[in-house]
C-alpha cells in the first residue's frame, strides 16, 4: 500500500494514496470533473483536456487524469476560466467532425453530448470543419462512423491493453488523424480483430456502434468490461 | 531494455531486395523500435512503402500492423504510392515563404497540374514541400533529383523541370 | 549511408601525377604537400556552399594547385564559414583573407584565388576588419570552417577531446556536473532549462536499467539551421560534449535523433562516430579508462513535432512521435523508462569548452543570466545572411544592421521573427534590446533554436501569422484537441483575414482562441502556437485592422479577393433534437 497523502480538492479535505491521480481522488470523493478521454482501466493519456483544473501556485492548468496527487496540493475543479475552456472544448469536438445528434444512434447515451448539456453550451461560435470522412460497414457485426469520432482513443487503448489484438490506431496526424484498422484494411477485413466488441462498448459517442441499433436506443451496458481491466492502476 | 521478437521470415517475393531490409533488420536485432529505420531502408530500396512491406517489416518486428500503418502514415518523409521518376521538393520554410515559395508551387501547379504530395499523370514527376531545407540563404531554394537550386524564379524552375 | 562516388578515386587528368606535390587519393581528401606549408585554401564544404557548387570547386581548385606545380600550398575541405549569401567561400587562414562566390558569376575567378595562393596578385579580403566576422564571439564555432570535419585526426590537433580527458581522468561525475552549474549555461534549444541542473537530476535519479544521452538534432523550426552547421562543420564537438555528459550522468548509451532532411550531416555525424570509436574515444575503455559510450543515430521522417523532447522519445523508440505529459520528465523516465538526458547540439557543443577552460570561460561572456553565446540562422531581408555566433546580450541592431549589413536599398525594416512557430516578431521599436532569453520573453518572443529571419516591408505580418498556423495546423501531431482543432480553427480566421472577409467579431473570437490554445494545449508545440499571432497582435494590430476594417493589405501580399463580410457557411442542425443545446451560430 504507498502512503497516503492529503489535498484540498474545491476547499475539501481529501486523503488519496500516492499513487492516485487528482481525478480519481476527486472522484472517489464525490467531486465530479467531466471526462472525455478518459476510462478507467485503460491508459490515461491526457487529450481530450477536458479534465483540467487549476493548481494553486501554478500559472499552468494540468489534465487532472494524468497528475499524480501531492501532498498539501489545492485544487481547484471548477471555476468560470475552466468552464469557458470546457465549453470550448466541447464545441471544438462537435464541429471537428459532423454530429448531427438527431440522427446519430447514440443520441440520448452520448458521453459528448452529455458534456454539453452538463456545461451549458448553448450555442456554436466557431465554424465547422466537415471533413469528409468514411463510414465503414465491412465488419458483419459493428460500424465505424468516423463522422462521430472524437479521437479520444479509447477503442484503441481498450484494444490494446485489454483484448491484446491491436486492431485498431490512429493514422496520419492533426487534422487528418484518423481511426485506423490493420493496414487500413476495412475493418470487416482485418485479420486481427477477435470481434470481441469492446471498442464498441468504449466508445463514448456513436463512432463504433452494433449494427441493427436503431437512433436514440440505449446502448446495452454489458457488466463484463470493468472485471477486465485491473483496478488496481488506476 | 524493449522484449526482443527475433524473427526472420519468408520475405513477401524473391526480389533481392528484400536481402537489405533483412540486414537491416537482423543488425537491429529484430527489436520493435526499429520499426523507423527499417522503414526507411525499406523507403530507400522500393521507393515507397506498400502494404505488403508494411506487413512483412510487422510481422519481422513482431510489431503489429496498425501500428506499422500508424507509424508509416505519421511521418511525412514516408511514402505509401509509388513516386514519380523525378522529384521536386519545394522548401516552404519562413526565409523560403517570404521570398516567394508559394508562387513556386503555384506555378508548378498550374503547369504540371499537381498539387503537393501528388505526382504527374505520366509519372514522371512527384511534387512535393519541405518544412525547411536549411538553405535559408538562398531562398527560395528547391532541390530537384537531389540538387539544390537556389533563389529559384518561377519560370527558371519550370526550365529546370522542362530537361528532366 | 553507402559509400557514395564521394569515396570513388581520382583519375588523374593525363600528364598529371597527383603524387607530385601532395597526395591526393579521393576526391575528399585534402591536398597536403609534404612539405611545409605557406598558405592553405580552406573550402567551405557545408550544404549552403555546396549546394553552390562548393564540391566541385574543391577538386578543380586541387587539380589546378597541382598543376601549377606550387609545393607550399594545402587545399582543405574545412566547415561552414558563415557568410552563406556569398558562397562558395574559401579561407585563406594565413592571409586572413576571404574569396567569395568563388567561381561563380560576379564572384572571384578560380584563376584570381591560384594567383593569390601562389602569390602573385594578392585578392580577396580582409576577414579582419569586416563587421560580419568582427562583432562575433566563437565557442560553439571555434572550430568550424578550421577543421576537416571528416577527420577526427584534425580535430585532435586542434585542442579537440581534451575535455574529455580531463573530464575522465581528472574529475569525477559530480566534479564535471558541478563544473557544468557553475558555468550558467542553459540549453540551447529554445526554452533555456539551466543544463547543469538537469544534468544533476539525471545523474541523482536511480538507473539500475541504464542511462541515456539523447543528442536532440531534430531541428525542425523553418529558416533555422544551426544545429545542422555544427554537425557538418564539426560533429566531433557535439559527441565530446554528449560524452562529457553521458560520464558525468553515468549513461553508457547514447542516440543523435537527427533530421532526414540533412543528409550531409547524418552523413557525417555516423563517420565522425566510426572514427571517434576507432580512436577511443567513443565506445568501450574511452582514453584507457573504464568509461563506455555507445551511440547510435537515429533518423527522424518528418515531424516537426518531434523536437518535443517526449515525442522525441518516443520516436527513438519506433513509435508515433506524440508528446506525452510531463511528470515524469525524461530525467526520470525517458528512454524505456529508464533516466535520460537530452539536450540539442549547440548545448553539447558548448561543454567542451565549459569543462577544459572551466566554468569561467562562458561566464565571462553574455548577460548575468543569459551566459555565453548564442548561434543564429540569420536569414532574410538582410544584405548579408549565414550562420553566426554573437555573445547574449548583444543588441538586435548590431546583428541586423553590423553583421547582417543592414536591409537592400530602398527597403524599410519591419520585424525580426525568431523562436519559429513558437516565436514571435519583433517590431523596430524594440531593435535596441539585448538578445537573451529574458529579455526576448519579455517582448513576446522566444530565443528558441536561433532562427532569425529579418523582413522588411514587403511583408504582410498578418500573412506571416497565417503561414505559422498553417505551419502549426500540419505539425500539430492530433493527440490532443485544442492544438488539432484550434490551430485549424485559428488557421481559418486567420486565412479570412487574408482573403478581406473576416469581421471584427472574429478578430476578437482569434484572441480569445489564442488564449484557450496556449493554455490547454498538451505541449510546447501547441501552447506555443499562438505566439506569433499573440506577437503580430501586441506590435501590428494596425495591419490587422487595415485588413478587417479597410479590406486592404497595407503591404500588398494578401489577395484580398473575398467578398467584405461574407457569411460564414451554414452551420446546420448540428445538435437538434437533443433538448441539450440548441444550435446557434453567434453570427
Amino acid at each position: 500500500m504507498s502512503e497516503v497523502r492529503t489535498l484540498v480538492i474545491d476547499g475539501h479535505d481529501v486523503a488519496a494514496t500516492a499513487d492516485q491521480t487528482v481525478l480519481s481522488a476527486a472522484r472517489e470523493n464525490g467531486i465530479h470533473i467531466p471526462t472525455l478521454c478518459h476510462l478507467q482501466g485503460l491508459s490515461d493519456i491526457g487529450a481530450c483536456r477536458l479534465c483540467m483544473v487549476e493548481l494553486e501556485g501554478s500559472p499552468r492548468l494540468v489534465a487532472s487524469c494524468v497528475t499524480r496527487v501531492e501532498e498539501g496540493m489545492r485544487v481547484t475543479t471548477v471555476s468560470e476560466r475552466l468552464n469557458a475552456y470546457r465549453r470550448r472544448v466541447v464545441e471544438m469536438f462537435f464541429l471537428e467532425r459532423n454530429h448531427v445528434c438527431a440522427v446519430c444512434v447514440a443520441n440520448g447515451s452520448c458521453e459528448l453530448q452529455g458534456a454539453a448539456r452538463d456545461l451549458g453550451l448553448d450555442h456554436f461560435e466557431l465554424a465547422p470543419l466537415h471533413p469528409e470522412v468514411a463510414v465503414d460497414a465491412t465488419h458483419e457485426r459493428f460500424v465505424l462512423d468516423q463522422n462521430r469520432c472524437i479521437l479520444c482513443s479509447r477503442c484503441v487503448r481498450v484494444c490494446a491493453e485489454v483484448e491484446g489484438a491491436h486492431t485498431w490506431d490512429i493514422q496520419g496526424r492533426g487534422a487528418d488523424a484518423r481511426l485506423v484498422s490493420d493496414l487500413g484494411t476495412p475493418w470487416g477485413s482485418s485479420t486481427t480483430c477477435t470481434s470481441c466488441g469492446k471498442c464498441v462498448q468504449v466508445c463514448p459517442t456513436g463512432a463504433l456502434f452494433e449494427k441493427g441499433r436503431s437512433v436514440a436506443e440505449p446502448k446495452a451496458r454489458r457488466p463484463y468490461l470493468p472485471y477486465l481491466v485491473d483496478h488496481s492502476r488506476a | 531494455m524493449a522484449p526482443t521478437t527475433a524473427a526472420a521470415r519468408q520475405a513477401p517475393s524473391d526480389d533481392k531486395r528484400w536481402r537489405q531490409v533483412d540486414v537491416r533488420m537482423r543488425r537491429l536485432g529484430y527489436r520493435p523500435d526499429g520499426l523507423i529505420e527499417v522503414l526507411h531502408t525499406t523507403q530507400e530500396v522500393f521507393g515507397y512503402l506498400d502494404d505488403d512491406a508494411l506487413r512483412y517489416v510487422g510481422e519481422s518486428l513482431g510489431v503489429p500492423p496498425s501500428t506499422v500503418y500508424g507509424v508509416a502514415t505519421f511521418y511525412s518523409h514516408f511514402s505509401l504510392k509509388p513516386q514519380g521518376r523525378h522529384t521536386c521538393v519545394v522548401c516552404t520554410g519562413t526565409a523560403c515563404y517570404i521570398n516567394g515559395a508559394g508562387q513556386l508551387l503555384e506555378e508548378v501547379g498550374r503547369r504540371l497540374g499537381v498539387a503537393p504530395g501528388g505526382t504527374t499523370a505520366d509519372g514522371r514527376i512527384s511534387v512535393l514541400k519541405a518544412r525547411c531545407l536549411g538553405a535559408c540563404s538562398m531562398a527560395p531554394a528547391v532541390v530537384v533529383d537531389g540538387e539544390v537550386h537556389g533563389k529559384v524564379r518561377p519560370d527558371a524552375l519550370m526550365a529546370v523541370l522542362g530537361t528532366l | 549511408m553507402t559509400p557514395g562516388e564521394d569515396d570513388a578515386p581520382v583519375v588523374p587528368a593525363a600528364g598529371r601525377a597527383p603524387g607530385s606535390a601532395g597526395r591526393v587519393r579521393r576526391h575528399t581528401d585534402p591536398l597536403v604537400p609534404e612539405g611545409p606549408v605557406r598558405v592553405s585554401a580552406n573550402v567551405c564544404q557545408a550544404a549552403g556552399c555546396m549546394s553552390m557548387g562548393s564540391d566541385r570547386l574543391f577538386a578543380d581548385l586541387k587539380e589546378d594547385v597541382v598543376a601549377s606545380g606550387a609545393t607550399d600550398v594545402a587545399v582543405r575541405r574545412v566547415g561552414c564559414l558563415g557568410l552563406c549569401s556569398a558562397g562558395p567561400l574559401v579561407e585563406v587562414p594565413e592571409q586572413g583573407r576571404l574569396f567569395e562566390k568563388v567561381g561563380a558569376a560576379g564572384g572571384t575567378s578560380l584563376a584570381e584565388l591560384l594567383g593569390s595562393l601562389t602569390g602573385e596578385a594578392p585578392g580577396g579580403r580582409e576577414v579582419a576588419d569586416d563587421p560580419f566576422f568582427a562583432r562575433q564571439v566563437k565557442v560553439v564555432l571555434e572550430r568550424s570552417g578550421k577543421v576537416d570535419p571528416e577527420d577526427v585526426e584534425d580535430y585532435v590537433a586542434s585542442g579537440g577531446y581534451e575535455a574529455l580527458a580531463k573530464a575522465v581522468t581528472m574529475m569525477s561525475p559530480d566534479e564535471v556536473t558541478d563544473e557544468v552549474v557553475r558555468s550558467g549555461l542553459r540549453g540551447r534549444g529554445g526554452a533555456g532549462y539551466p543544463t547543469g541542473l538537469k544534468w544533476r537530476t539525471v545523474a541523482k535519479a536511480p538507473g539500475e536499467g541504464g542511462k541515456y544521452v539523447v543528442c536532440n538534432a531534430d531541428e525542425g523550426d523553418p529558416g533555422a539551421f544551426m544545429d545542422r552547421s555544427v554537425l557538418e562543420s564539426c560533429p566531433q564537438q557535439v559527441l565530446e560534449g554528449m560524452a562529457i555528459a553521458a560520464y558525468a550522468v553515468g549513461a553508457s548509451r547514447g542516440y543523435v535523433y537527427a533530421r532526414a532532411e540533412y543528409p550531409l550531416a547524418v552523413k557525417r555525424l555516423q563517420s565522425a562516430i566510426r572514427q571517434a570509436e576507432a580512436s577511443g574515444h567513443l565506445g568501450r575503455d574511452i582514453l584507457g579508462t573504464r568509461f563506455e559510450l555507445h551511440i547510435e543515430v537515429r533518423i527522424g521522417a518528418g515531424a516537426f513535432v518531434c523536437g518535443e523532447e517526449t515525442a522525441l522519445l518516443a520516436s527513438i523508440q519506433g513509435g508515433r512521435g506524440t508528446p506525452r505529459p510531463r511528470p515524469p520528465y525524461p530525467a526520470s523516465a525517458g528512454l524505456w523508462g529508464c533516466p535520460t538526458l537530452i539536450n540539442n547540439v549547440e548545448t553539447f557543443a558548448n561543454v567542451p569548452s565549459v569543462i577544459s577552460r572551466g566554468s569561467g570561460y562562458l561566464a565571462g561572456t553574455g548577460t548575468e543570466r543569459s551566459k555565453g553565446t548564442k548561434v543564429f540562422a540569420l536569414t532574410g531581408a538582410v544584405v548579408r545572411t549565414g550562420l553566426i555566433e554573437v555573445p547574449m546580450g548583444l543588441r538586435l541592431r548590431d546583428i541586423v544592421f553590423d553583421i547582417g549589413g543592414g536591409l537592400a536599398p530602398g527597403r524599410r525594416f519591419k520585424a525580426v521573427q525568431t523562436g519559429g512557430p513558437s516565436g514571435g516578431c519583433i517590431p523596430e521599436d524594440l531593435l535596441d534590446m539585448s538578445v537573451d532569453y529574458e529579455t526576448l520573453s519579455q517582448a513576446g518572443s522566444i530565443m528558441g533554436s536561433g532562427g532569425m529571419i529579418v523582413m522588411d516591408d514587403t511583408s504582410c505580418m498578418v500573412d506571416v501569422a497565417r503561414y505559422f498556423m498553417d505551419f502549426c495546423r500540419e505539425e500539430s501531431c492530433g493527440k490532443c484537441l485544442p492544438c488539432r482543432v484550434g490551430t485549424q480553427q485559428m488557421y481559418r480566421l486567420l486565412d479570412r483575414m487574408c482573403h478581406g472577409t473576416a469581421t471584427m467579431a472574429q478578430l476578437e473570437e482569434l484572441e480569445g482562441l489564442a488564449g484557450m490554445v496556449r493554455a490547454t494545449s498538451l505541449c510546447g508545440l501547441g501552447q506555443g502556437a499562438p505566439n506569433p499571432v499573440f506577437s503580430t497582435l501586441r506590435y501590428f494590430r494596425d495591419e490587422y485592422l487595415a485588413h478587417v476594417q479597410d479590406h486592404r493589405c497595407p503591404a500588398g501580399v494578401c489577395p484580398m479577393d473575398g467578398t467584405p463580410g461574407a457569411p460564414v457557411p451554414p452551420e446546420g442542425a448540428l445538435m437538434a433534437g437533443t433538448g441539450a443545446a440548441s444550435t446557434g451560430g453567434a453570427r
